[in-house]
C-alpha cells in the first residue's frame, strides 16, 4: 500500500495505513501523536478536534484520504519556540479544566474561534463551543479563559 | 474511635459495591462466582482495610507506621510522597501536596506525588467517598511532621543544640543563635527515614497555615494544556497489540456458538474464546476492528424489563437478602394523628451514567507469571486483587498502575478493562492496550442506581415538622436521615433486585435523598404558607447548615425578588460527608414550558479549606454536572440492552447549558477539612424543582424534572 503524504504539525509525514482510516487512530497510534483525544468516535464530543488547514474538524470522522495533502495541526503543533500559544496560557491561567482530557479539543477549538473572530462575546463562545464536552463541567472557565484569550491576543 | 472509623469504612464499602458484574473465564466461573457473586472478596477486603486505612485497630494488618513507606527526601532534597489514592480530575494530587509541604516546610515544588502504584504505595481502599481530605491528608500530615522532627534530632545532634532551639523552614534547619543551617537532603544523604510513629504528632492548625489553604494553581497544569500528560489509553509499550471485544447482544447472555476461523485467517490476530470471554488482539487497530467484524456469533440472551417497567418493579421487586430495619425515633403514625398540615409524596430518579470522557482503558503485560497492568481505576489494589483471582496468582505477583486519569465520578471501581487486556496479552504472549468504544462506556459499565422514594411527614400550624417517614428503594441509604429536628421519624433503605448493573456514583444516593426530601421540604413550607427558606431555618438547629442557608441567601438576595409564572427562585440545602451546602436556583419558564435555569448560587463549608481555586473549580463541576442529572440524563433500556448508547442520544450538559454560577466559601478554619468532590452536587435538582414549582405551581418528582 502506498503511503498517504499529510503534513503535520509543519512536518511532512509518510503514512502508511487505509485510506479510509479516521485520522485520530493515524494521529494516535501511527504519529504517537496523544494529545488528540478519543471521546465518543462519532463527532458528539470535541475530545478529537484538530486544524486541518486552520478549520476545526473531527479527526475521528475524517478519513485519512480527505487530509491527503493537507495541512494538519494538533495540540502538540500549538507553541512556538516553546513558549506556549495564549489560548494554552489562558487555559494554565484559569485553570480550565479538571482530568483534562477534553482540554486538548477545547484549546484547539478555541484557537480556530479566536482566529475567526477576534473579539468574541460569551455567547459567540457558547455557540462555537457547543459541540466541546467537558464532562467535569469546567465550562465557565473555559468561557472565561477564552475571552482571556481573545483580549491578550488583541493587546498582542 | 478506631472503631468508628471501621465501621464508616465498611458502612462507605458496601454503598461503593458494583453488583451485577461480568463472569469472566471458563475455568474459573464456578470458583469466582464463589468469589465474586456473593461479594466476599470485597466485603473482605473491606473489613481488612478498615483496619489498615485507619492504622489504630489492634487485630488485622495495619498501615505502615515508618516514615519511609509514605515519604522519601532525596540528596538534593527533593520529596516523594506515596499514596494510593489516584487523581481523577479532584486535584488531590495538588491539595495533598500542598498539606504535605505545610507540615514538612518545603515547597510545593519540591514534592512529587507516587500515587495509585500497587508496587510503590501503601495499601488503600479505594479513591471513593470523599475521604482522601478527611483521612489520607492527616496520614501524610503526620508523617511529614515526624519526618521534620527526625531532620531536627539529626541536625541537633550533628550540632550538639537541642533540638527546641532550632527553626525547620524552606527545606532546611537553621540554627538561629548559630545562623547555621543545613538542607534536608543534606541532612538524610538520601537515606530512608525509618523512624515508627506511634501517635498522632501536632498538626499545624489551619489558621497558621501558609501553603495549604492557598489558590495553588495544579502542579502539572502544563502537561494538560499541552497534550504532554499520558492517560492510560495513551500509553504504549514494544510490540503492543490493540485488544477488542465482543459484546453480547444483550446482558445475561451466555454464548452459543463462535466461528473465528475468518478473523484467524488475518494476519498477526490473535483470537480468544474463554466461556463468555470472546475477543482479539492485532498491531493496529483498524486489523483489531476487521478481526472483530469477521466474528461469527450467537447468543443467547434471557428476556429481561424496559425502563417503562422500571419504578413499579423497584417498589414490587425480590428484596435483597441484606434489607436494612428501619431507623426509627419516636411514633411517626401518633404524631401524624395529631398533625395540623399532613402531606405524602412519591419521587424518583432514573438510572444514569457516569459517561467520563476517557473512557476505560487498561494496558497489560506479562513477564512469565508476573503481570503489570496500567488502568484508570479509583481502586488499584482491589484491582489488584481482582485480576489474581481472575489469574489464579498471587496478588504479589500483580502490579497496578494508575497514570492521572480522565475522570471517574464513582464510575472506575472494577477492573474490567484490565482483565479484558490481562487475558489478551496472555493470549497473544505481548502487552495488550483495551479502550472501550463510547457505545461500550454507556452499555458495559454501570450506572448510578435508579430509585424510587415515598416520603410522609406531618407539620403543625405554625411550621413544626413532627413527622417523617421516608422510604428509599434501591437508590441507596447515603444521606438518608433528615438534618431537621423531627421529634417522630422512620427512615428506611430498601434494596431490591436491580434490573441492570449498577454502582458508586459522585454523591451516592444523597443525591436523590436530597432530591426527595428537599423536594418534599419545599412542599411542606408551602402548604404552611412559610417561605421555604425560614420555613427551613425554623427546622434546623444544626449551626452549620444554618450558616450555608444564610450565606446562600444573602449572595442570591433571597427574597428580594418574587417568583411569578415566568420566574422562579428554589432553595435546597443538606449535608452529606462532612460537607454543608445549600443552593439557590433561578429558572425562566417561557409559555410553552421551556425551562432556562438562569442563575445557580452555592454556599459551602467542609471546614477549613485547603485549596479555594481547586474547591471553586469542585463545585463549578458538581452544579454543571448535577443540572445533567436534574434536566435530562436517563438511560433507556429495553430487554437487556441500552437504547441510547451515543453522545447524541443520552444529552449530557454542555456549554449551551451553562447558568450563571455563583459559588460561596464557608472557610472554617476552626474544623478539620472535609472532601468537597461530591457533595456540592446534592442540591442542584431539589433546588431547580423547587424554582420550576414556585413559577408554575407544578410540582416535579422525577428525576430529569419534564417541564413540557
Amino acid at each position: 500500500m502506498d503511503g498517504i503524504v499529510v503534513r503535520v504539525n509543519g512536518t511532512e509525514r509518510q503514512i502508511t495505513a487505509p485510506p479510509d482510516v479516521p485520522l485520530l487512530w493515524v494521529l494516535r497510534n501511527t504519529l504517537e501523536l496523544t494529545g488528540t483525544k478519543y471521546g465518543c468516535g462519532e463527532g458528539q464530543c470535541g475530545a478529537c478536534t484538530v486544524l486541518l488547514d486552520r478549520k476545526t474538524v473531527r479527526s475521528c470522522l475524517t478519513p485519512l484520504s480527505e487530509v491527503a495533502g493537507k495541512s494538519v495541526t494538533t495540540i502538540e503543533g500549538l507553541e512556538q519556540n516553546g513558549a506556549l500559544h495564549p489560548v494554552q496560557q489562558a487555559f494554565l491561567r484559569e485553570e480550565a479544566f479538571q482530568c483534562g482530557y477534553c482540554t486538548s479539543g477545547m484549546i484547539v477549538s478555541a484557537v480556530a474561534l479566536i482566529s475567526s473572530n477576534r473579539n468574541p462575546t460569551d455567547e459567540d463562545i457558547v455557540r462555537m463551543m457547543n459541540g466541546n464536552i467537558c464532562r467535569c463541567g469546567t465550562y465557565p472557565r473555559i468561557v472565561a479563559a477564552v475571552r482571556d484569550a481573545a483580549q491578550t491576543a488583541q493587546k498582542g | 474511635m478506631g472503631l468508628g472509623l471501621d465501621h464508616d469504612l465498611a458502612s462507605e464499602i458496601k454503598q461503593q459495591v458494583v453488583t451485577g458484574g461480568p463472569r469472566w473465564f471458563e475455568l474459573d466461573r464456578r470458583d469466582f462466582l464463589k468469589i465474586f457473586g456473593g461479594g466476599i472478596l470485597i466485603c473482605a477486603c473491606g473489613a481488612d482495610g478498615l483496619a489498615q486505612e485507619s492504622g489504630r485497630t489492634r487485630s488485622g494488618p495495619e498501615l505502615p507506621k515508618d516514615i519511609a513507606a509514605w515519604l522519601y527526601i532525596a540528596e538534593d532534597g527533593h520529596v516523594t510522597v506515596f499514596t494510593g489514592k489516584v487523581e481523577v480530575g479532584q486535584n488531590i494530587r495538588t491539595s495533598l501536596a500542598q498539606q504535605v509541604a505545610e507540615e514538612l516546610r518545603v515547597s510545593v515544588e519540591s514534592i512529587s506525588m507516587t500515587m495509585g502504584d500497587t508496587d510503590l504505595v501503601p495499601w488503600d481502599a479505594g479513591t471513593f467517598g470523599s475521604r482522601t481530605t478527611p483521612t489520607m491528608a492527616p496520614q501524610l500530615r503526620n508523617m511529614a511532621v515526624a519526618a521534620r522532627d527526625v531532620l531536627v534530632t539529626l541536625a541537633a545532634t550533628e550540632w550538639g543544640v537541642e533540638s527546641s532551639t532550632l527553626i525547620a523552614a524552606d527545606g532546611k534547619i537553621t540554627n538561629p543563635a548559630t545562623k547555621q543551617s543545613r538542607n534536608y537532603g543534606d541532612l538524610t544523604r538520601g537515606q530512608k527515614l525509618v523512624k515508627v510513629i506511634d501517635s498522632d504528632p501536632p498538626l499545624t492548625p489551619a489558621m497558621q497555615w501558609k501553603i495549604a489553604g492557598q489558590a495553588m494553581p495544579k502542579v502539572d497544569g502544563a502537561a494538560f494544556v499541552t497534550g504532554r500528560h499520558l492517560y492510560t489509553s495513551d500509553l504504549s509499550r514494544p510490540g503492543m497489540l490493540y485488544g477488542k471485544i465482543l459484546r453480547p447482544t444483550g446482558f445475561k447472555a451466555t454464548l452459543i456458538s463462535l466461528d473465528d476461523s475468518a478473523a484467524r485467517k488475518i494476519p498477526n490476530v490473535t483470537s480468544v474464546r474463554d466461556g463468555d470471554f470472546v475477543g482479539v488482539a492485532a498491531p493496529d487497530l483498524w486489523t483489531a476492528e476487521e478481526a472483530l467484524a469477521a466474528l461469527k456469533v450467537r447468543w443467547k440472551a434471557p428476556s429481561q424489563i424496559s425502563d417503562r417497567e422500571l419504578f413499579a418493579s423497584l417498589k414490587t421487586g425480590s428484596g435483597a437478602s441484606d434489607a436494612e430495619p428501619p431507623r426509627v425515633t419516636g411514633s411517626v403514625a401518633k404524631a401524624l394523628a395529631t398533625a395540623d398540615i399532613k402531606l405524602e409524596g412519591s419521587y424518583s430518579v432514573a438510572y444514569i451514567q457516569h459517561a467520563p470522557l476517557e473512557p476505560r482503558a487498561a494496558l497489560a503485560e506479562w513477564n512469565g507469571d508476573k503481570l503489570t497492568v496500567w488502568t484508570g481505576t479509583q481502586r488499584p489494589f482491589a484491582v489488584r486483587d481482582e485480576l489474581a483471582a481472575a489469574f489464579r496468582i498471587p496478588s504479589q505477583n500483580v502490579r497496578v498502575q494508575v497514570p492521572d486519569t480522565g475522570s471517574a465520578y464513582g464510575g472506575k471501581h472494577p477492573g474490567d478493562a484490565a482483565i479484558e487486556a490481562a487475558r489478551l496479552a496472555k493470549a497473544a504472549g505481548k502487552p495488550v492496550k483495551v479502550v472501550w468504544t463510547r457505545q461500550e462506556e454507556f452499555t458495559w459499565a454501570y450506572f448510578r442506581p435508579a430509585g424510587v422514594i415515598e416520603i410522609k411527614s406531618g407539620a403543625l400550624r405554625d411550621g413544626t415538622i413532627i413527622a417523617w417517614e421516608h422510604h428509599n428503594y434501591n437508590s441507596g441509604p447515603a444521606a438518608m436521615d433528615t438534618p431537621y429536628n423531627i421529634a417522630n421519624k422512620l427512615i428506611q433503605f430498601h434494596p431490591v433486585e436491580a434490573p441492570l448493573r449498577q454502582g458508586s456514583y459522585r454523591g451516592l444516593a444523597a443525591t436523590a435523598n436530597h432530591f426527595a426530601r428537599e423536594s418534599h421540604m419545599d412542599e411542606l413550607a408551602h402548604a404552611a404558607g412559610i417561605d421555604p427558606l425560614q420555613f427551613r431555618l425554623k427546622n434546623t438547629s444544626d449551626d452549620r447548615l444554618r450558616a450555608v442557608f444564610e450565606a446562600v441567601a444573602e449572595k442570591a438576595a433571597w427574597g428580594k425578588q418574587k417568583s411569578g409564572p415566568s420566574r422562579g427562585f428554589g432553595i435546597a440545602g443538606g449535608f452529606e460527608k462532612g460537607g454543608h451546602l445549600a443552593t439557590v436556583a433561578e429558572v425562566e419558564v417561557n409559555p410553552a414550558r421551556a425551562l432556562r435555569i438562569v442563575r445557580v448560587v452555592e454556599a459551602f463549608e467542609c471546614g477549613a479549606v485547603v485549596n479555594p481555586n481547586g474547591l471553586r473549580n469542585q463545585i463549578e463541576g458538581s452544579i454543571m454536572m448535577g443540572i445533567g442529572g436534574a434536566m435530562f440524563e436517563a438511560v433507556r433500556f429495553e430487554n437487556g440492552r441500552i437504547l441510547n448508547p451515543h453522545f447524541s442520544q443520552y444529552r449530557v450538559p454542555r456549554f449551551r447549558d451553562l447558568p450563571q454560577i455563583e459559588v460561596v466559601l464557608v472557610d472554617r478554619k476552626d474544623l478539620a477539612s472535609a472532601g468537597a468532590g461530591e457533595t456540592p452536587i446534592v442540591g442542584v435538582a431539589p433546588a431547580i424543582a423547587n424554582a420550576v414549582f414556585a413559577a408554575t405551581g407544578v410540582r416535579l418528582r422525577a428525576m430529569p424534572l419534564k417541564t413540557s
